[in-house]
């Protein structure tokens, strides 16, 4: 090996810098690229959420990175996998604010981390986008919330199920936060459309016993099923259902069907006529979201997973925050929020849709389908539809200086107890 | 009069399907005092056996009842081989290398199968009408099931030579060694043993459940409270305790719903072990198996 005068004051020097001043090499680094910050579990229960968001994230930051970057600089995607741990949510995002110094934090799938980690990425001046459908009532600047929220879906799937199924609605649900608000809201829109709400019931995420609430179901003889249920352990509800030979006499609407790809994983016989809404299918017509869907499959493979509305909103998230930074001219924080307040809009796979200055929410289309063969057939779009119940109490126009998640508030503005 | 028909239909099916993933526990804990952590993956590659060999073509009875019980069986003598054999008597070591090797088959399936799994077979049976009310078929078979497999059970440990000396060894293993039984060879079928009746339960299951790689962790506590509470008679604890966890579950949650039922089962377990520390057969059933 060959040491000369040369290399030995390089090598020297650059051991200095990095010994007395962290600080020039972080602005230097800076200076490379762009750092995008990803946390999502990828790992443990809630991977069947966060694998195909994992997925959507790195093939957007690829494509802009293929197409030259943003302001002439590369997006370094950094990724972590909190493995279904609230733990590890809050040590991945201090990480990724005070070590990485990250221009931007797309993460979090349950309410319960996003909340762990919001305060944190608000007090290190990180930019956070969560991208994940959720209860709605986030009102913060530093937050952007592009995923639907229950008036979204709810509001729209509601009426049309009852139309055709019948004005009686027995609720079922998942018993955490998103469940229970969900429910309550589902409650307030089948009352507002003159129907009857037979009973709401809530289940533990490790339920697998649906046995009893089968019997209750055919008791109180419902015209139809309301489903908020949520992860692997729930799925075993529709199987159940079936097995009882349910499904044929009482069909089930839900707005958590399909998120988890759970129509894959049961057989088409005892998903067939199952409805659904969300704000992307993979089914959505049109030549951009075919070439989203064909660019995706050519990436990951034959075991490419289906593209649903969480895989959809990690990539829309993702190129909101990029046009922003090409409208800002610099991916900076303040700037680039004010880019995004302009009322920034993009033509994703979902369609034309836009970030709602007041909320920092998706301005959304919202598809209702049905299930047959797996396969969801829409059979109603609603263009662009605001976030109306975080609309009810959150305004950063007249007030941008808050940080707060109005979690009961929403259901009492929009006069629920 | 169809409800109540109904309604207790369900509850011993809760109870059966209790009885079904806590038995395997209850035989390799019995009889071997080694508290497997990984005893919900056991369930879960039972599962997995089941789906991959039906959706290769194979019947789906075949796979439930013979495949299932006997791919794991075979996983379970070659984890007692590897790794269990060296742990005898280190009851903490053993909870550790458990819980490791649930981490291992958790991570290895999802790695191989992926974190979804197409798991698109359906309960093989309909559903059958009892006056106002539908049950499903295959909660009838399962029940049917559960009962044969205590039967089984009974008679290899009762009136088979195997049995005894099982027995023997679990009584006493320096006793049954110097009488020239191989304490070893018995503690390696006992935990396949053990193992291939947790793969049949999870073959059964996964029609009703689905199969996930994280699928085991919904199983697990429940197994274990159950084979906590009934004690260290494997068959009488694990029916007893079941019965009446199993019972006061499906009750409860008929009446309140299903997360009082989980409370009321837990409560109900937390009350049994205080006064019965030895579980229901530490004072009851003393003499039974």
């Amino acid at each position: 090996m060959s040491f000369d005068r040369r290399t030995f004051i390089k090598g020297t020097s650059l051991a200095g810098l990095t010994l007395m001043a962290p600080g020039i090499i972080g602005r230097a680094k800076a200076d490379d690229t762009i750092r995008l910050a990803s946390i999502l579990d990828q790992s443990g229960g809630l991977d069947i959420y966060g694998k195909p968001m994992a997925d959507a994230t790195t093939m957007a930051v690829d494509e802009i990175n293929a197409a030259g970057g943003l302001n002439g600089k590369q997006v370094e995607l950094i990724n972590y996998d909190p493995q279904s741990n609230i733990q590890f949510y809050t040590q991945y995002a201090t990480k990724a604010a005070a070590g990485d110094k990250a221009h931007v934090v797309h993460a979090g799938i349950t309410s319960a981390s996003r909340e762990a980690i919001r305060p944190t990425l608000g007090r290190f001046k990180s930019l956070y986008f969560y991208n994940t459908q959720y209860e709605g009532g986030v009102c913060d600047r530093n937050c952007f919330c592009t995923g639907s929220t229950p008036a979204q879906t709810v509001e729209k799937l509601v009426p049309y199920a009852m139309n055709k199924f019948g004005k009686k609605v027995y609720i079922i649900a998942a018993d955490y936060n998103y469940g229970q608000i969900t429910a309550q809201w589902v409650k307030k829109y089948v009352t507002d459309n003159g129907g009857e709400v037979a009973d709401i019931e809530f289940f533990p995420l490790d339920v697998t016993n649906f046995g009893p609430t089968i019997k209750k179901i055919q008791a109180a003889k419902p015209d139809m099923v309301w489903s908020a249920l949520v992860g692997g352990a729930h799925i075993s509800f529709y199987r159940q259902y079936a097995a009882a030979g349910m499904n044929k006499s009482v069909p089930i609407a839900s707005t958590t069907f399909g998120v988890g790809n759970e129509h894959k994983l049961i057989s088409a016989d005892e998903g067939d006529g199952i409805l659904a809404a969300y704000t992307y299918f993979q089914e959505v017509p049109g030549d951009d979201n075919a070439a989203f869907v064909k660019r995706f499959q050519d990436k990951f493979g034959a075991d490419a997973p289906y593209l649903n509305e969480l895989a959809a909103r990690s990539y829309e998230g993702i190129q909101f925050w990029a046009e922003a930074v090409r409208k800002a001219g610099t991916a900076d924080r303040m700037p680039v929020i004010e880019a995004l307040e302009s009322g920034i809009s993009l033509a994703g796979p979902s369609g034309p849709i836009s970030i709602d200055p007041k909320t920092h929410h998706g301005v959304l289309n919202v598809y209702l389908a049905e299930l047959k063969d797996q396969t969801f057939n829409i059979v109603e779009t609603h263009n662009e539809q605001p976030p109306s119940d975080t609309l009810l109490v959150c305004d950063l126009k007249a007030n941008p200086d808050q940080a707060k998640f109005y979690f009961e508030n929403g259901l009492e503005a929009a006069g629920i107890k | 009069m169809d409800l109540v028909i109904a309604l207790a239909l369900q509850i011993v099916y809760g109870i059966a399907s209790l009885v079904l993933i806590s038995l395997g526990l209850a035989i390799i804990f019995g009889m071997m005092r080694v508290i497997n952590l990984a005893h919900g993956e056991f369930l879960m590659l039972g599962g997995y056996t089941v789906v991959i060999s039906t959706n290769q073509g194979v019947n789906i009875w075949f796979a439930m009842l013979v495949l299932a019980p006997l791919v794991v069986g075979l996983i379970g003598v070659l984890v007692e081989r590897l790794l269990i054999q060296f742990l005898y008597g280190r009851m903490v070591d053993t909870l550790l290398a458990t819980w490791g090797l649930s981490l291992l088959f958790v991570g290895l399936v999802t790695s191989i199968f992926g974190a979804q799994t197409a798991t698109t077979i359906s309960p093989p049976l309909g559903a059958i009408q009892i006056g106002d009310y539908s049950s499903s078929a295959y909660e009838l078979f399962l029940i049917g099931v559960t009962v044969v497999l205590l039967l089984l059970v009974y008679a290899v440990l009762k009136l088979t030579k195997l049995g005894l000396v099982a027995r023997a060894t679990m009584q006493s293993d320096d006793m049954a060694s110097a009488l020239g039984v191989s304490t070893k060879r018995i503690y390696m079928i006992t935990f396949g043993l053990g193992a291939a009746v947790s793969g049949l339960a999870g073959g059964l299951l996964a029609p009703v459940t689905g199969v996930l790689p994280s699928i085991g962790a919904t199983y697990i506590a429940k197994a274990f409270i159950t084979v906590i509470s009934g004690g260290a008679s494997i068959l009488a604890g694990t029916t007893a305790a079941s019965v009446l966890l199993g019972g006061i579950n499906g009750i409860m949650a008929f009446l309140t719903g299903p997360t009082l039922g989980e409370v009321a089962l837990l409560a109900a377990a937390i009350i049994l072990i205080r006064l019965l520390p030895t579980g229901i057969t530490g004072r009851f059933f003393r003499k039974s198996l």
